[in-house]
């Protein structure tokens, strides 16, 4: 929310009520952000502050060159500032890395890039796609050992028109050139897939096998966080029965890293 | 570190030309001869260390609210089998001001369908089957981003979103593989708690009355939640 005049009396009452609410229940809270508030001064000409943290929001106050702002919060590449006569507005990341930090150096925040693509340890995610004909869901996790090699643990529920069933596998997956933007990989795993024949066809038993897998696919970095995936996967199931159940499947989806 | 092992070595040196070689040497090996220069380096040896204060570079702690958690109420209508309320809770994820994923999951019960209520016969679903429970993962797309102003004095910030995704369907003894399609507003009452409208249509196809057939499942709930 945002005052459009200046705080009136009601106003200052009423942030006089909250303060003293806050304070009665600040013993109660652990603050996570002890630290100083970080107060950067304007190098540009100006900074300007829009109402909402996106481009859509119009600008509505201007800071000047050498006056100050203290950073309040982060969402997603907006900063909320506050201004030294009480002015609350959002910044442009790209606009922020313009003001000077304490020491008069340029301010350099944590941004994340392709760097961060190449170089960030953990990524979870979320696939659908075929899965020899019925519709699969997949949700997976990984951890990067090297820049190269990665474990996952995938967990995927398959929809069916005959049989439903849950998959869960561990994955090596191995990535031969994790600098490029778009990075192909192959992977190889194991698990154990649950199958459960719908109750309308003749009676049939669930059943659990094991299964290894092998497959590749590709890793792409979108914006920030966000990278599309695609994936190819042959399976070898080991059935009770006489013959082993091959099943391919193929999968799309987005993750995340951190 | 180098400068300080350097200077160690070179008290060796010297402590080795003065004729006092018995002590052995740290890093091992011999002493080099007097005079001679130290291998690879002849660059004049510095002596004294200049005191420059390092200053401590310190990564700004910002309190960063990407995700936004909460919970909805309202009510969903499941095609050939009534309305009901529907309740839910979701987790969303703000890639950037424009995108965002969501995992949500929410239930809902539902009644008998017209055909079992008018024609007396048995019943098609037990209690238990009557449930409806799903569970999704979307991408959204906030559009329209603007303001909302109450009265004279107030601007609230608010957007609308496009928001999209798959997931599964429990429900008549069967998981099924579900689509949902929708579109929301969001009002936000400060900066880090908003209010949602929504409505969804879950689609999936389902073959409990017959012949298969797609069924569209529309659900309109009010939301609370909470960016962190």
């Amino acid at each position: 929310m945002r005052s459009i005049a200046d705080p009136g009396r009601s106003a200052l009452m009423i942030r006089r009520l909250l303060i003293a609410a806050l304070l009665a229940l600040a013993p109660l809270a652990t603050p996570a952000f002890a630290d100083e508030p970080i107060q950067v001064t304007v190098a540009d000409a100006f900074l300007e502050l829009h109402t909402g943290p996106g481009k859509g929001y119009p600008i509505d106050y201007v800071v000047e060159r050498d006056e100050s702002v203290v950073i309040l919060m982060r969402r997603t590449n907006w900063f909320k500032v506050r201004t030294e006569n009480g002015r609350e507005g959002w910044v442009r990341e790209r606009d922020m890395e313009l003001t000077l930090d304490a020491y008069g150096e340029p301010v350099r925040f944590r941004s994340v890039s392709r760097t961060e693509f190449m170089t960030s340890r953990w990524e979870v995610g979320a696939l659908t796609g075929d899965f020899g004909g019925a519709n699969i869901v997949n949700a997976y996790a990984g951890y990067s050992m090297s820049g190269n090699l990665s474990v996952e643990l995938a967990f995927s529920q398959v929809l069916g028109n005959f049989s439903n069933g849950y998959i869960g596998s561990a994955n090596l997956v191995h990535q031969t050139w994790p600098e490029w933007r778009v990075s192909p990989f192959f992977t190889l795993g194991t698990g154990v897939i649950r199958t459960e024949p719908k109750s309308t066809l003749v009676a049939a038993d669930d059943r659990t096998d094991q299964f290894a897998q092998v497959g590749g696919g590709f890793r792409a970095w979108l914006t920030r966080r966000l990278i599309f995936r695609a994936e190819y996967k042959s399976y070898v199931i080991f059935t009770s029965q006489d013959e082993n159940e091959e099943i391919e499947e193929w999968k799309i989806g987005f993750g995340f890293f951190f | 570190m180098e400068d300080r092992l350097r200077v160690l070595f070179l008290i060796g040196l010297a402590v080795g030309a003065s004729g006092c070689s018995w002590m052995p040497f740290v890093g091992g090996g011999q002493p080099a001869p007097a005079g001679e220069p130290v291998d690879g380096d002849d660059r004049p040896v510095q002596v004294i260390e200049p005191e420059v204060e390092r200053r401590d570079i310190k990564t700004a702690r910002i309190d960063t609210e990407d995700f936004e958690v909460g919970i909805y109420g309202g009510i969903m209508s499941v095609e050939d089998f009534g309305s009901n309320p529907s309740y839910g809770a979701r987790l969303a994820y703000h890639v950037n001001e424009l995108l965002f994923v969501e995992a949500a999951v929410g239930r809902t019960d539902t009644e008998e369908t017209s055909f079992e209520r008018l024609s007396g016969a048995a019943e098609l679903l037990t209690d238990e089957e009557r449930e409806f429970i799903y569970y999704n993962m979307s991408l959204g797309l906030n559009i329209f981003p603007g303001e909302a102003f109450l009265g004279a004095n107030r601007a609230y910030t608010q957007s609308l979103y496009v928001i999209g995704g798959l997931g599964s369907t429990r429900f008549a003894d069967d998981d099924r593989f579900t689509i949902n399609l929708g579109f929301g507003y969001r009002f936000l009452v400060t900066d880090s708690i908003a209010l949602h409208v929504d409505f969804r249509d879950h689609l999936f196809d389902i073959d409990i009355l017959g012949e298969e057939k797609t069924v569209n499942n529309l659900e309109g709930h009010l939301g609370f939640t909470v960016f962190f």
